[in-house]
């Protein structure tokens, strides 16, 4: 027997229509093409996205995975604002206008709305691995409370659009080589906020453009999954990086002891 | 190591066509849960391995899964232990298990789970500290290791942190086609596309492992992505490996129904852990009236006693609600045909009069986000409509329980493209668990073979060729169908024909339809050039949703019985002597995708007596 709980009752296209500027190119260049399509009723961006692949152009280049803004994958500019495709709903957009899709324009275009984001993999390389001190007997314990803060960072679902709206980096190439951007600034933070890990992250922050950042907080404002990127990541990371490059009797000890890397606070702590 | 070849097959098309080959000792294709825990095994014996994945690096479908992996750790309820888990895994799979694989992975998960938490993990934790433990349908005991509803993403960006620190290699983005055998008939590479070029690249490795996930992109309802065609099954079977429990498919009873756009997209069962409850449009709690006589002893009868096993386990049964998801698919199903559906063809899923919007958001922020922008749904005010989506693949390729080789030398098998594990119907948290202690077996497994090995693998440059020919094939056609318009026939046909509910002369029917996809299949057309064309991937993706239905469609067909994941209407109760036998399929002599696939039964291996007793009285 067939299933009987498939009809959709409600759910239907109507008369009116979207139209879709969608940019369509290549890495040596491109230009927005309109796709006029019926519009349906509850549909997200990447709906009509994917109406639009299957006639007429099948060739239109998106990333996508889950498609309920777990994984990150279909970032664009939408009427110039970074968003998930897939969780923007067509009626949050102003009615009778047409809809751009861009592609994030900190990356290199690959096709169409598809950019090559190697550069965050790359800059996720030079993160040394999560390193926790000693087992005691029976397991670690942590308290809640301690491992929430890490947990916020720990949602990133690695959209990469607070790297794409990032400014040091947006309009400015020649910073990439030194610049992690914020989406690893929080890796930075996620890790030394964890109550296990004994690796001092501060220096290497700093070496990653840390003080690049001047806290305009573009990245926060785009962030899907609302990590306070700016508040709970960034400025504490400054903050701890400050104390331990410039605190003059850290400095003095540098100096006599020829101890090149400040000592983690854990470390201090631990002993 | 990086060679580059030439497709020289004489005749062929693909002649002159130049690909890259990299040398590996082993290959894991899938980079989801089970495919980095079977990488990093490798990696840390010291050998060369390259994980090779269709998408960007930690995009894999694991980060779905929302609940939990449960572990008999009794951090919560110190009375769990293995043997229950165990039990409570084959009476969930309606013993169609694989026992010895049920067996390890009771035992080893709890291991495999603080494994995590060395590797970075940040789980949710008890109030003296410990990992904390969730409750979730078919579990005896709060066992469910979590991270809020967000435990696969922790789960997939923990190892892919570890992958990346221990420097493997990872081909992203890249579609693999076939594997390649040597003369021998031993596994010794692969070969495939990578999706930003359109270049082609073969990969030669002394042992393959497929992580390649499910199937369920072949339904037109389902929580799976584009990614989910069943590559790893499909390609196992045209390698001439036997497949098992094709039938099996797991169709989870809480999707979402409305809108349309998001039909499909699995509400975690966490909600009824926490909770929630399934109502009909008259307000009851209906899964009282489908307690299967197998769980009656312990499942509450009233709603009072129900509400009361939240706190308290030890003196009251469970409620209903987290039956094994099989039945409560079922259930659901039965209560929209009797007409006490929701107004969009599902039930309700409440927990808003049943705990406090902070509790509620605190413990499910994925879920409240979820309905809020995608449906306009206050989940703190309001009840979900929710019915049954096309979920998880328990059959897959058949292994070996402690090593996870496939009947193929060379080859390896974990997760959804494994089958043996979970048998008819999974229990809901067992999959990450799963991932990550199969992951491991199966990258020692990998290893062991790949060391053992002597010579360098060798693979068939005129093969490789001809895989090119038939890649690049559609790019020429000036007639032949739209791969979307074959995609969505095919999806119609699994939908409509090879559902939850299935009858013997819809089954048939399938099979004559899917036949002729499969003929038109293989003269699709596709139009653009070969860089990032998403027309050309569905293209290529075809075969193995083809593959993979047509062993669905037969194994259902041939099990003549009701049992887990798989109904038919035409024999409603389970038979003692089916539920001995695996149906196996595989393809004998001729091989690939034209190719017809052979199916019988065998008999399940035989569980010793001392896991006997676990399931008779007293336990």
């Amino acid at each position: 027997m067939a299933d009987t709980a498939e009809k959709p009752e409600t759910d239907a296209a109507t008369d009116e229509k979207v139209t879709m500027r969608i940019w369509r190119g290549d890495a040596d260049g491109g230009e927005f093409t309109d796709y006029e399509m019926p519009a349906v009723e509850g549909e997200v961006v990447l709906d009509v996205i994917h109406r639009i692949q299957a006639d007429p152009a099948p060739d239109l280049a998106c990333r996508w995975n889950c498609k309920a803004g777990k994984c990150g994958s279909c970032s664009a500019e939408i009427n110039g604002l970074p968003r998930l495709m897939c969780m923007t709903r067509m009626d949050t957009l102003p009615p009778g206008e047409a809809v751009t899709v861009a592609p994030m324009k900190t990356f290199p275009i690959i096709r169409d709305l598809v950019t090559d984001v190697s550069f965050n993999y790359e800059v996720a390389k030079k993160v040394p691995a999560f390193k926790p001190g000693p087992e005691p007997e029976g397991g670690y314990r942590m308290q809640q409370v301690d491992v929430e803060r890490g947990q916020e960072f720990r949602k990133c679902i690695e959209c990469f659009m607070c790297q794409n709206v990032c400014h040091v980096i947006r309009d400015h190439d020649e910073n990439k080589p030194k610049y992690a951007g914020p989406r690893f600034f929080i890796r930075f933070a996620e890790l030394e906020m964890h109550p296990l890990d004994v690796n001092d992250r501060r220096e290497l922050a700093h070496d990653m453009g840390l003080g690049m950042c001047n806290i305009t907080k573009c990245c926060t404002e785009v962030c899907p999954e609302h990590i306070k990127i700016t508040d709970n990541g960034i400025i504490p990371m400054k903050e701890r990086v400050v104390d331990a490059r410039y605190d003059p009797v850290a400095w003095l000890g540098r100096k006599i002891t020829g101890r090149a890397k400040p000592k983690s606070a854990k470390e201090a702590s631990a002993g | 190591m990086t060679e580059t070849g030439t497709a020289a097959g004489s005749g062929s098309a693909a002649v002159g066509v130049d690909y890259e080959t990299h040398d590996y000792d082993v290959i894991v294709i899938g980079a989801g849960g089970s495919g980095l825990r079977a990488a990093i095994e490798a990696k840390e014996r010291g050998l060369r391995v390259a994980v090779i994945c269709k998408s960007l690096l930690g995009k894999a479908h694991t980060v779905m899964a929302e609940g939990g992996m449960a572990a008999a750790m009794g951090n919560v309820w110190k009375e769990d232990t293995w043997q229950i888990h165990f039990r409570d895994t084959m009476r969930g799979g309606k013993m169609l298990n694989n026992w010895r694989m049920a067996q390890i992975h009771a035992m080893e998960a709890p291991d495999r789970v603080y494994e995590l938490e060395r590797w970075g993990a940040l789980f949710d934790r008890t109030k003296d500290g410990k990992i904390s433990q969730r409750d979730f349908g078919g579990h005896r005991y709060a066992r469910l290791a979590h991270v809020g509803d967000r435990t696969g993403l922790e789960l997939i960006r923990t190892l892919q942190q570890k992958v990346v620190s221990m420097g493997t290699d990872v081909f992203m983005e890249c579609k693999i086609l076939r594997l390649l055998a040597d003369g021998e008939g031993r596994i010794s590479g692969a070969v495939g596309y990578m999706r930003p070029t359109g270049e082609m690249v073969a990969f030669t490795a002394k042992a393959v492992v497929l992580a390649t996930g499910s199937i369920g992109k072949s339904w037109m309802y389902t929580s799976n992505s584009w990614e989910s065609v069943g590559d790893g099954h499909a390609m196992a079977i045209w390698a001439g490996a036997d497949v098992i429990d094709m039938e099996c498919v797991q169709f989870h009873p809480t999707g979402m129904v409305w809108p349309l756009s998001v039909r499909g997209i699995l509400v975690t069962e966490g909600v009824r852990g926490d909770g929630g409850v399934l109502r009909n449009s008259e307000g009851t709690r209906f899964m009282f009236n489908y307690v299967a006589d197998m769980f009656r002893s312990e499942t509450a009868d009233t709603e009072e006693e129900a509400d009361a096993w939240y706190d308290d386990h030890i003196n009251n049964r469970r409620t209903p609600d987290l039956l094994p998801r099989d039945e409560v698919a079922r259930a659901i199903n039965s209560e929209v045909k009797a007409g006490r559906g929701s107004p969009h063809g599902g039930v309700y899923l409440d927990i808003a009069s049943r705990r406090t919007p902070e509790y509620i958001k605190r413990r499910l922020p994925s879920m409240y986000h979820q309905f809020m922008e995608l449906a306009g749904v206050d989940i703190t005010a309001e009840p979900m409509e929710v019915g049954p989506t096309c979920h998880y693949m328990m059959g897959g390729v058949r292994v070996d329980a402690e090593t996870q080789a496939a009947t193929v030398p060379g080859l390896f098998a974990i997760g959804e493209a494994s089958g043996g594990m979970h048998g008819a119907n999974r229990l809901g948290g067992n999959s990450l668990s799963d991932l990550i202690v199969f992951g491991r077996r199966a990258g020692i497994g990998a290893s062991d073979f790949a060391e053992g090995r002597t010579g360098s693998p060798h693979v068939d440059a005129a093969e490789i060729a001809s895989v090119i020919d038939d890649a690049f094939a559609p790019f020429g056609r000036e007639d032949g169908a739209n791969p979307y318009d074959l995609q969505h026939e095919l999806q119609e046909t699994m939908q409509r024909l090879v559902g939850i509910i299935r009858t013997g002369p819809e089954l048939e029917e399938a099979l004559v339809k899917l036949e002729d996809l499969k003929q038109r299949t293989a003269k699709v057309q596709v139009k653009g050039g070969r860089a990032y064309n998403p027309g050309w991937n569905l293209a290529t993706d075809l075969p193995s949703m083809i593959t993979t239905s047509i062993a669905v469609a037969q194994g259902a067909l041939n099990r003549k019985e009701s049992r887990g994941g798989h109904t038919r209407e035409d024999y409603p109760g389970p038979d003692p002597e089916l539920g001995k036998v695996n149906f196996v399929q595989h393809q004998t002599g001729e091989r690939g995708y034209l190719a017809p696939i052979a199916i019988g039964p065998e008999p399940l291996p035989e569980m010793p007596a001392e896991l006997r007793e676990l399931f008779e009285e007293g336990h």
